[in-house]
């Protein structure tokens, strides 16, 4: 790796990038661009882009992420034949599609990860209401606040991970920078003759500035885990938690580790014949409906949650604003924990429940 | 509203190569063991799903228990250790999120062991019996 800076013009930090994916676009050993796109609305999309001149609306860094760009490189990559696409992903991202490889969804084929430091994101609705800027303050020191009368999305304050980690092939290392300067990049070799890049060092204060960030988000995110984990023990617990949920499964479409096309709980199974729902309701004293609402989630989170990334992408398509992200990253922490496992850090640790060992958790079943 | 006189309901998916016929084994030896516990024959352990349990404690069962075969006598080579980890992964999850873990059971039982599945259930039914009713399967408002 070399540590390259893409210069910084009047025109700013957009177009700086833009420029930079243009010229990513211009090898002969990449076909297409996964970015994030400005829309002529305001909107932000991503978006697989083969033509150089949609690539000047290229928004890597734009603060918000309105799904995870995860899924959708899986539907990019998963067979053959597949073009060679560089994709720009943030850590959380790039983590979910570390996962959804080894889940067999996705392919490091022919992808080349332009991996970017992420400075927070703000809701969907915030972000198309002001538009908000997308460079907050304190990217140089690593103290970030967001801009001012918002939050960044709940994941987002917890994310501990906000650098590209393993899988990233170049990386563009915002934290520390004085970006009107220019925008650091650790590239391989064969991209350090990119025709846009100058020479480079890594910011002076760049180990300062992680560090920072990373006390602060992990403080954060262990003060969210004890809050989430004294409900989820407390009266009613997860069924208090999700007391509101009506049962429309957007976290489970919008998750990307839940990769299945059709979820078992959208099938039909869970119609009972009516006198099923009468000797249920008789029991009981009344029935929940619709029914099984519990049940999906708690399935959900044994399908998944030991591959939760804390992308938070359920938070935010959640209509009745429950913590379900709160929820499964807690419960995915201690799963997690049980079988040291890190979900997204390496394709060659293999997932906990497709692998085993014949020597381990001997005492159980031995009773 | 709960039972007068409480009697835990159990579901137990058994495993076709062993636990079930041990258990099969047990009921011809005229072994002793409380009528509990309602048995679902499965070709593996290792093709429980964590809803098959799940579904049974939301909608009535006080317990589930999940019978497969010794480690290393998988008729299938590995279902049992796979079982394993899913266990540790439901047990994990149950715990975490605040249910009662303790309702769900695995245990290795061989097809000779009939008397160890006669022990294991009379073991599990009086440990659901000291827990009481499941919550779940009364509170309305979850299921
Ligand atoms: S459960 Fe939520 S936070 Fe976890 S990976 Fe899925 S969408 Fe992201
Ligand atoms: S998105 Fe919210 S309301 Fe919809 S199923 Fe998930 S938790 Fe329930
Ligand atoms: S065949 Fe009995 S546990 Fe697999």
């Amino acid at each position: 790796m070399t540590k390259k800076l893409i210069p910084v013009q009047e025109a700013g930090v957009q177009a700086a990038l833009a420029a930079f994916l243009q010229a990513v676009l211009t090898r002969d050993d990449i076909d297409m661009i996964f970015t994030p796109v400005r829309m002529r609305s305001g909107a932000v999309t991503h978006a697989l882009v083969a033509d150089p001149g949609i690539l000047a609306q290229a928004d890597p860094l734009a603060p918000v992420l309105p799904v995870n760009g995860a899924a959708q490189m899986a539907r990019l990559t998963v067979r053959e034949p597949r073009k060679r696409i560089a994709a720009v992903l943030r850590p959380c991202e790039l983590r979910a599609f570390v996962e959804l490889v080894k889940l067999k969804q996705a392919s490091f084929e022919g992808v080349t990860v332009i991996g970017i430091d992420c400075l927070g994101t703000y809701p969907v609705p915030d972000f198309m209401a002001d538009h908000i800027e997308a460079i907050p303050q304190g990217v140089e020191t690593g103290a970030i606040k967001p801009a001012t009368g918002y939050r960044f999305r709940d994941a987002c304050q917890m994310c501990e991970q906000p650098v590209p980690g393993a899988g990233a092939d170049i990386k563009i290392e915002l934290l520390g920078a004085d970006l009107r300067a220019g925008v650091p990049v650790d590239v391989p070799e064969v991209f350090a003759d990119l025709p846009v890049l100058r020479d480079g060092a890594e910011a002076p204060g760049r180990a300062a500035a992680v560090e920072r960030l990373v006390a602060a988000r992990t403080a954060r995110r262990d003060a969210d885990f004890a809050e989430t984990r004294e409900q989820l023990r407390s009266g009613g617990g997860m069924g208090d938690i999700f007391a509101a949920c009506i049962h429309c499964m957007n976290c489970q479409q919008v998750c990307p580790i839940c990769y299945c096309k059709v979820c078992v709980f959208r099938g039909q199974i869970f119609d009972y014949p009516p006198e099923k729902y009468a000797a249920w309701a008789g029991r009981k004293g009344a029935l929940r409906m619709p029914t099984d609402t519990l049940l999906f989630h708690l399935t959900r989170l044994n399908h998944m949650a030991v591959s939760c990334v804390g992308c938070g992408m359920c938070t935010e398509a959640c209509p009745s604003a429950l913590p379900v992200g709160q929820v499964f990253r807690a419960v995915g922490a201690d799963v997690q924990a049980a079988f040291e496992y890190l979900p997204g850090q390496s394709v060659d640790e293999p997932l906990p429940l497709v692998t085993f060992k014949e020597n381990e958790w001997n005492e159980v079943g031995e009773e | 509203m709960t039972d007068p006189i409480f009697e835990p309901r159990i579901v137990a998916y058994l495993c076709n190569w062993c636990t079930y016929t041990g258990a099969d084994l047990a009921g011809t030896s005229r072994l002793q063991y409380p009528p509990n516990v309602r048995i679902i024959r499965l070709m593996c352990s290792g093709s429980v799903d964590p809803m098959y349990v799940l579904q049974p404690l939301l909608h009535g069962a006080d317990g589930v228990l999940i019978g497969g075969c010794h480690p290393g006598d998988c008729h299938y080579q590995e279902g049992n250790y796979k079982a394993r980890r899913r266990y540790i992964n439901l047990k994990t999850i149950l715990e975490s999120a605040g249910f009662e873990d303790e309702r769900v059971w695995l245990r290795w039982i061989s097809a000779s062991e009939g008397a160890r599945f006669a022990e294991t259930v009379a073991e599990m039914t009086e440990a659901i019996r000291a827990l009481g009713p499941n919550p779940l399967k009364v509170a309305w408002e979850v299921g």
